[in-house]
């Protein structure tokens, strides 16, 4: 493996870990924006409380994520800037307005009384900003952004204002949503009305999120024939483990088994990231921008596996305390 | 506007709002790590109820601080690509250095702000330490990456322009390193201090004159008082530098037109381009060349001698170099005379006019900081890697910048008004439930959903 495959497998599961730990933050808005019924504002403590501690280390992987990219693959960095100005300015805006939305009424809520206005704030933001980075993933995954002989081709809508594109932004948005219900079916163990409304969230979303993933492929067979083959050619063994893991993650779901559920769905997650991943290689931005073209020079990316090492090194005990010390029972506090 | 003076516009605006709050993210945890330690050493509970007064207040602060951080990240690559695809293996480094210290600072946070309950406290009391360091950290990895712009090195260009010879580490160890890393820090500190003196002098000035209150100004005159002093030393050594380093940007900070020996010292003034000189200012003969060369007959390059196109403007350098120097030097009288008040008769100095001064102390420090700020990015100009790269070539052919940028000055602006207002009812609301009595418990909503 040469540095630069290193580094990119590294960054793949730097948004492996935003998708199943931050993609489950945006869940909560959903839900937030969603709660309903007679425990309500129940659901919404609760969402508040699991979230709380953790989304803003959460949120890091995806600054990690860039500088990463921009240090180790900097012309791929600048031409997805240019080609994705768009979604990415619309998805950084619904990152933006979540975070300051969240912080605001978890922090500010005693002092100043209902910030209703900005819990609808949080609600949608955590709706816009999955989205539009599903239509940017859509958009780099169909092949979409073209450069030829090392020069954009000036089309900011390519790829990812296409029917493809919006499925699978809607993909994004009900699989965060599916993330969020299942964890909190077992942040809620304790409080079994409450876990039974998410359990049925957890499953409407199963159920949409695996809608969306089946009409996603229809759509591509017609629209992004180049994605399809990746996946079913170097992609498949992954492939073919998300369309076998998604009813057994709906199953514990149904039945009620939220800790299987729990590592069913993230391995679901994983699944699909890891097709697109593992099919496209060894392209980052297909069918232009290979990893080795894109990649900084050796100098560059030996230091930055080092730093990555020392980080690391650092970084893992200290989440590992962080989600001790908040996850790992049921929170005592929370009756 | 064309995109170029657009990208520029976005990005400075966001620079001069996400550095107002990361300023506070490298300050305050040293602030609430102190006073919460305090509270162990001394097992004095005001010490510790002041901590987590500040905790609360610091959990609004950081999120802004890290979502307009976040909003700066992408900018680099929506606004500038082609600077960054120039830029990114070379300076890349310290940011990805910096995502680390981020990630530290975030989990601690974490465990610090929700932890009161589940932490023994001298476990929460340790937790803070990691965030006061990653918060220095951070400032001092995204600062090497700023002073990689203004003396870029660790690289060589090859004959068709593309990049050889990289080395990451001399990049981030650029010659602007020594200079500018320890000045940022120090200036964190310096308005962190200034800043929480002002909100506690406010309520001496309006009575509330309790332990809480002095001791929390007592701290963050400590702080800033240790700093601003601090402050004046690396300051006069990055202006040294740069008399070397960045002769333009020198020029321009002092507003001085002819290449000279033995230079005045010009205090205020507008430089006037079409008169090749500063009008209406104070000047003090040679002071300029002993300043810069601890020598009354240096000579310095005036901005005549650069190409007109090499020229940044003087008129925005020099006054935002002087407003920054003017107000360290005012706040370093102001520190001075509270502490010799307070050491003279040592209690705490109850003048009006003092804590008037005290309450414009905190805004002057955020001026002096964004002013210093300016100096550095307008100095710059008109390149974005000195010498390298020109602003002009690295910015996005994107289109829709002029409302991206409206969309974000909305944001920002919706952002700054709802922070203050929280800070504010925050205050009023620990006030009214530390005087104990009903009318805090009848404010008492219950929470909403
Ligand atoms: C509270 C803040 C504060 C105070 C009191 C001062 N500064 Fe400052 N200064 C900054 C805050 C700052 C800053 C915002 O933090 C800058 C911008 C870039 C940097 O590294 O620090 C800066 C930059 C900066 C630069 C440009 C560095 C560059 O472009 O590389 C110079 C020459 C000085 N300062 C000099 C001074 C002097 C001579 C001061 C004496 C009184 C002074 N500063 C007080
Ligand atoms: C370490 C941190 C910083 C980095 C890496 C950085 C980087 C940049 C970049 C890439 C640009 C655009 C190109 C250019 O105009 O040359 C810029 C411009 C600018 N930045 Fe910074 N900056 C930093 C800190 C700050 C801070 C804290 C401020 C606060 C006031 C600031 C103020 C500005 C302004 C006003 C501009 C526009 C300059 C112009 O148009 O002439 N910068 N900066
Ligand atoms: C002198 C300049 C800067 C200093 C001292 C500084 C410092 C900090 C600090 C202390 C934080 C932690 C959040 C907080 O406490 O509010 C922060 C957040 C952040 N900053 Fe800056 N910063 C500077 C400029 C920049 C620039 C130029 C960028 C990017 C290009 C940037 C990107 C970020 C990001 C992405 C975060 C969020 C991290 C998170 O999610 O927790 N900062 N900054």
């Amino acid at each position: 493996m040469t540095a630069a495959e290193a580094i990119a497998a590294i960054l793949w599961l730097a948004l492996s870990a935003y998708t199943v730990l931050a993609g489950a933050d945006f869940g909560g808005g959903l839900w937030d924006l969603l709660a309903a019924g007679p425990r309500a504002s129940e659901q919404r403590e609760a969402i508040a409380e699991a979230m709380g501690p953790v989304w803003e280390a959460n949120h890091v992987w995806l600054i990690f994520m860039i500088v990463g990219l921009f240090t180790a693959f900097p012309s791929a960095f600048a031409i997805l800037g240019v080609a994705l100005y768009l979604p990415f300015t619309l998805a950084m805006t619904g990152i933006v307005l979540r975070g300051a939305a969240f912080a605001f009424r978890a922090h500010g809520q005693e002092a100043a009384g209902s910030l209703a206005p900005w819990g609808a704030v949080f609600g949608s933001a955590s709706v816009i900003a999955p989205f539009f980075l599903g239509t940017a993933a859509a958009a780099v995954a169909s092949g979409s952004i073209r450069v030829p002989g090392g020069r954009l081709e000036p089309a900011f809508t390519a790829g990812w204002t296409t029917p493809f594109a919006v499925v699978v932004g809607l993909f994004a948005v009900a699989m965060c949503g599916y993330l969020a219900a299942t964890y909190l079916t077992v942040e809620t163990e304790d409080r079994p009305e409450l876990q039974a409304d998410f359990r049925r969230r957890a499953m409407a979303a199963a159920v949409v999120a695996g809608g969306l993933g089946l009409l996603a492929l229809l759509v591509a067979w017609v629209q992004a024939p180049r994605l399809l083959e990746s996946l079913t050619g170097r992609g498949l063994p992954f492939f073919v483990l998300a369309l076998l893991n998604g009813p057994l993650a709906l199953w514990a779901v149904w039945r009620a088994r939220p800790r299987i559920a729990r590592v069913a769905v993230i391995a679901q997650v994983l699944f699909v990231l890891w097709a697109w991943a593992v099919g496209q290689w060894p392209y980052l931005v297909p069918p232009d921008i290979t990893l080795a073209a894109a990649a900084a020079p050796a100098a560059t990316l030996d230091a930055l596996l080092v730093v990555t090492g020392v980080g690391m090194a650092l970084l893992l005990p200290s989440l590992w305390l962080l989600f001790r010390v908040f996850k790992a029972r049921n929170p005592a506090a929370s009756a | 506007m064309d995109n170029v003076a657009i990208a520029r516009a976005t990005m400075g605006t966001s620079l001069a709002f996400h550095i107002v709050f990361a300023v506070l993210g490298v300050g305050m945890p040293v602030l609430m790590s102190v006073a919460e330690g305090l509270g162990l050493w001394r097992r004095d509970p005001l010490w510790t109820q002041l901590a987590r007064r500040w905790a609360k207040a610091f959990g609004i602060l950081f999120a802004v601080g890290a979502v307009s951080g976040t909003v700066l990240s992408f900018e680099l690559g929506l606004l500038w690509p082609r600077f960054m695809a120039f830029s990114g293996a070379i300076f890349g480094l310290p940011f990805s250095a910096e995502g680390f210290a981020f990630f530290l600072e975030a989990i601690f946070l974490g465990l610090y702000l929700y932890g009161w309950d589940r932490l023994s406290p001298l476990n929460h009391w340790l937790t803070s330490i990691p965030i006061a360091v990653s918060g220095a950290a951070s400032s001092l990895f995204v600062v090497m990456a700023n002073a990689w712009m203004n003396t870029p090195s660790g690289f060589q260009l090859g004959a068709n322009g593309e990049l050889i010879r990289v080395d990451p580490v001399a990049a981030a160890f650029n010659p602007s390193t020594p200079t500018e890393d320890p000045h940022m820090l120090v200036s964190a500190y310096v308005v962190t201090g200034f800043l929480v003196a002002a909100v506690y002098a406010a309520g001496l000035l309006r009575g509330r004159d309790d332990p809480l209150h002095r001791r929390a100004l007592t701290l963050g005159m400590a702080m800033a008082g240790l700093a601003i002093i601090l402050a004046g030393i690396t300051g006069d050594a990055s202006a040294r530098f740069i008399y070397q380093a960045q002769p333009a940007k020198f020029a321009a900070m002092e507003g001085v037109y002819q290449t000279q020996r033995g230079a005045p010292l010009s205090l205020g003034g507008i430089p006037v381009d079409s008169q090749h000189r500063v009008l209406y200012a104070i000047q003090i003969p040679k002071g300029l060349s002993w300043l810069a060369a601890f020598d009354t007959n240096a000579q310095v390059r005036g901005l005549d001698s650069f190409p007109a196109a090499d020229r940044p403007k003087p008129a925005i350098v020099h006054l935002s170099f002087d407003a920054m120097a003017g107000s360290g030097l005012g706040l370093g009288l102001l520190a001075a005379l509270f502490w010799l008040l307070v050491i003279r008769t040592r209690r705490l100095p109850r003048s009006r006019l003092l804590l008037w001064a005290l309450i414009a102390g905190g805004p002057a420090a955020v001026v002096a900081m964004e002013a210093g700020w300016f100096v550095t990015e307008f100095g710059r100009q008109p390149w974005i890697v000195y010498g390298i790269m020109r602003t002009s070539q690295a910015a996005t052919t994107a289109p829709a910048l002029g409302a991206t940028f409206a969309v974000f000055l909305v944001i920002y602006a919706g952002l700054a008004v709802t922070t203050a207002r929280l800070l504010l009812l925050l205050a009023t609301r620990a006030r009214e439930s530390a005087s104990g009595d009903a009318r805090g418990a009848r404010r008492d909503r219950p929470v909403p959903g």
